[in-house]
């Protein structure tokens, strides 16, 4: 199969989620809605229904969700409470509503509130501790999650077990080791792997069932790593921010001899930095996995008099051997915001140049962002 | 002629002033002071006599002093957006040593640059406006005020001794909150948001001080699950520890206990003031539980703030005795500010109201400052029901309560866009009260401290549609 062809299967999956949605559902699988961010998708698994990842829309407009909602909330957030009103999610059979930001913990009542006014389905409500690492704090979590594994049960029919929970764990390190290794090849391989398509496969692990969608990667990422060395000669970027998943915006990239060799993205190498224990109880490895979660905006740091993060991601660039870092900064995100100056401190203190672009899944025209890269791209290639 | 101050106010205004004086005080002594949020259970921090400043309290009183936009335009130029929470940009803006103030006029001596826009119009001995050669009232110069400038207290202490320094140390905005010591450490408790979480790690950064937090997740039952209790309460022993380290002392159980007390009072204190707008006439204006709250937030660990409440609640008595009321125009209609007010705007916020005889009969701080308890876990339970941490039927619980007890006839909104946590699930409320209540609700869009984000126009519009509403209901009723 050629790379192209390869690339077009997760292109599919990644553009067309109603499509998969209704096939689970054709074949008598039960699929449950995850909202960001680190909801535990090994029970779901577990549980044997299948999990998909809901981080808004790039086609859709705010229409219904305004009954809810103010103008001034992410439209992430918004456009999927979009979907779940407007019908495209009616086949979902739950939905995980996390609340580790400000915008998602009312919107969790949101969902709640309107999915039992409309009868559309059960929400499953989880909090995350901020103190992830004490004993304590591993313990909420571990509280938090059997409540989740107990709602998914009562969704399922019958009760996961640990064993199965330990399944499941395997098959994620296994899907989050396939992801790491591509976003390494895709680096390397610019001249291979666009941002467009490298963003669609990443995508497409949001929908897939995991076991296929790792042994598809895993194939594509052989390909990859028996290419000759790359002869590429345009500059290569880290990206940053939540989500940047818009193949209009990313083809900006590509048109402009931009290549991504890692990034810090909450939709995409955030969540698959670190793995869970395959032994022992799974309910704490699972909590295990989450303490060891870091340089997150969206996560409490113990030492916050330092700048970890910020240097965390500085190094981040340097050691990818990339020139700049380009931020997508996700209109109306708190935690995004509120830590870009000391990002931009790391950044500066390393020599990094950045560039910040502000967006929204609502954007359709990208003219501005066009120029911006246009211009990062000819600073960076002097 | 000046109004006059009754026993109750003077003493909770003393309260805040004292808080504020002995902070600066403190840190003159080189003795440790700490900047918490404003629902950190302030009883740790008292069982270690510590000095404590509250950025919430205080970046209100500055949009209320009307720097507000001055100090929230020196956060954005130090990166922070302006989305960000007009608190938190205050705040920041301020621990980075940003600071309002006069521009001083270095070709004479002493004073200031007058801005020739400020002040009142001139008045003759007749009480008539009197008018300039340009045809517009001319200003009466004992009202005008300086232009605002920024400064920056580090560039400040890194000048050498002198004059200059002297006077640009002098030209920082007088008013207390900002004059507010620096911070030693922080303390942080996102039972409000986790805006806070970020905030406070940024001071932290900015100061390079310890953090001691208390992390209460949100809520998505009517009361908070034993494993919430446990989680916090872990996290009391937690910073009780750190506390211990900071101080170099060790908790003193007597002392806490005294805080407690002192606290349950003054949220008993601050709960039965509230209560007296259940009246009907109300013998206060709700706006003035706007004021008031800063004692809660700042004080109410001490004694002193249970006892001005003490004396205000005396002040209401004797209202009610007389038929009299704070409030300065006859109550036709009774309603529900639901929000943080928009701190700049007060008086454009009030003038309306007026106008239309509505009297804030309910406001959401009042069971948002209600701590009380009986042991250290009805304490932990009793933090985690602030506004922004508790379910939406929990939320509508309270609500409705106070709409209920407090008579209300009508819901004013506001969409707050510096607090998306609060403003996030109003739409669906508002459907409530209305079904429930069957009282008319209106929204408006604001912001408790950035007053670039308010619109008069459309403020008045929306409190006309509402009086108009309450009008029908009034009608019907009769």
């Amino acid at each position: 199969m050629s790379l192209e062809a390869r690339f077009q299967e997760f292109k599919a999956a990644a553009y067309a989620p109603k499509k998969l949605l209704n096939e689970y559902k054709a074949a008598g699988k039960k699929v449950i809605g995850v909202l960001p961010y680190y909801a535990p998708e090994e029970l779901v698994y577990a549980a044997g229904m299948v999990p998909m990842g809901i981080w808004g829309s790039n086609n859709k407009t705010i229409a219904r969700a305004k009954e809810y909602c103010a103008t001034f909330y992410c439209t992430i957030a918004q456009l999927a409470l979009e979907m779940m009103l407007d019908g495209t999610m009616d086949q979902l059979d739950g939905v995980i509503t996390p609340t580790i930001c400000d915008t998602l913990r009312p919107m969790s009542q949101n969902f709640r509130v309107s999915m039992a006014k409309l009868q559309k389905m059960p929400t499953i409500f989880l909090a995350h501790p901020q103190y992830r690492r004490p004993a304590f704090g591993l313990q909420f979590t571990v509280d938090q999650y059997t409540n989740v594994r107990n709602e998914l049960d009562k969704i399922a029919g019958h009760k996961m077990t640990d064993e199965d929970i330990r399944a499941a764990i395997k098959v994620y390190n296994k899907f989050r080791q396939a992801r790491r290794e591509f976003v390494k090849l895709a680096g390397e391989h610019p001249e291979a792997v666009s941002a467009v398509n490298r963003s669609a496969v990443l995508k497409a692990g949001y929908f897939m069932e995991k076991p296929a969608y790792t042994e598809k990667l895993n194939e594509l990422n052989a390909e990859l790593a028996a290419l000759p060395a790359s002869n590429w000669n345009g500059v290569k970027i880290v990206t940053s921010g939540i989500i940047c998943d818009n193949p209009v915006l990313l083809k900006i990239f590509d048109d402009n001899n931009v290549a991504i060799a890692t990034d810090d993205v909450a939709h995409e190498s955030r969540t698959i930095r670190v793995d869970a224990d395959e032994e022992g109880d799974p309910m704490m490895a699972l909590a295990k996995q989450f303490a060891n979660e870091d340089y997150d905006v969206l996560l409490y740091d113990e030492a916050s008099n330092q700048n970890r993060r910020g240097e965390f991601v500085a190094n981040l660039v340097k050691e990818s051997g990339a020139k700049g870092l380009v931020l997508f900064m996700q209109q109306f995100c708190d935690p995004e915001e509120m830590e870009y100056p000391y990002l931009k401190k790391a950044l500066d203190g390393a020599g990094i140049p950045h560039i910040k672009l502000g967006i929204d899944q609502q954007m359709r025209d990208f003219g501005q962002a066009a120029t911006a890269i246009q211009a990062f791209a000819d600073v960076l290639s002097m | 002629m000046a109004k006059e101050v009754s026993p109750g106010v003077k003493a909770l205004r003393k309260v805040v002033e004292d808080v504020y004086a002995d902070a600066r005080k403190a840190k003159a002594e080189g003795k440790l002071v700490g900047w918490s949020s404003s629902k950190f259970p302030c009883e740790l921090a008292e069982a270690f006599d510590l000095n404590v400043m509250y950025p919430e309290n205080q970046a209100a009183g500055i949009a209320a002093n009307r720097d507000g936009e001055i100090m929230c335009q020196a956060a954005e130029d130090l990166g922070f957006d302006n989305d960000i929470c007009g608190y938190a940009r205050i705040s920041l803006a301020y621990a980075a040593g940003k600071r309002a103030a006069r521009k001083i006029d270095w070709d004479k001596e002493d004073g200031y640059v007058i801005n020739p826009r400020t002040g009142k119009p001139l008045k003759d001995a007749d009480g008539n406006i009197v008018m300039g050669p340009d045809g517009k009232p001319v200003k009466d110069p004992k009202t005008q005020t300086p232009y605002i400038v920024l400064e920056d207290i580090y560039e400040i202490e890194a000048l050498p001794e002198g004059r200059e320094k002297e006077r640009r140390r002098e030209s920082i905005q007088p008013y207390r909150q900002m004059r507010m010591p620096q911070p030693d450490f922080v303390l942080c408790c996102n039972n409000i948001c986790n805006c806070m979480t970020k905030w406070y790690e940024n001071i932290a950064r900015m100061c390079n001080i310890p953090l001691i937090m208390i992390d209460v997740p949100y809520n998505n039952t009517m009361d908070p699950n034993p494993e919430n209790v446990k989680y916090i309460r872990a996290q009391f022993d937690n910073a009780i520890k750190q506390l211990e380290e900071l101080t170099g002392k060790k908790f003193d159980e007597a002392k806490f206990e005294h805080a407690c007390k002192q606290a349950n009072r003054t949220a008993q204190n601050w709960l039965k003031v509230c209560n007296y707008l259940q009246y009907k006439p109300a013998p206060l204006s709700g706006f003035d539980l706007f004021n008031h709250m800063a004692d809660v937030v700042t004080a109410r660990g001490k004694k002193e703030a249970a006892d001005a409440f003490d004396l205000l609640a005396v002040d209401l008595e004797k209202n009610i005795k007389e038929g009299t009321s704070t409030l300065p125009f006859p109550e036709q209609y009774r309603v529900m500010f639901e929000g943080i007010p928009c701190w700049p705007k007060l008086p454009n916020l009030f003038k309306p109201l007026k106008a239309n005889g509505i009297n804030v009969t309910a406001v959401v701080y009042a069971p948002a400052f209600g701590f009380v308890y009986n042991n250290m876990d009805e304490m932990v339970s009793a933090y985690c029901k602030a506004p922004n941490s508790v379910s939406i039927e929990k939320g509508v619980e309270w609500r409705e309560g106070i709409c209920r007890e407090n008579k209300v006839d009508g819901v004013l909104v506001h969409y707050n866009r510096s607090c998306k946590p609060w403003s996030g699930y109003m739409a669906e409320m508002q459907r409530r009260f209305t079904a429930d209540l069957g009282i008319p609700c209106a929204g408006f869009d604001g912001d408790q401290a950035d007053p670039r984000n308010f619109n008069e126009a459309q403020y008045e519009t929306r409190v006309q549609g509402l009086v108009e509403a309450m009008q029908i209901r009034k009608e019907m009723a009769e």
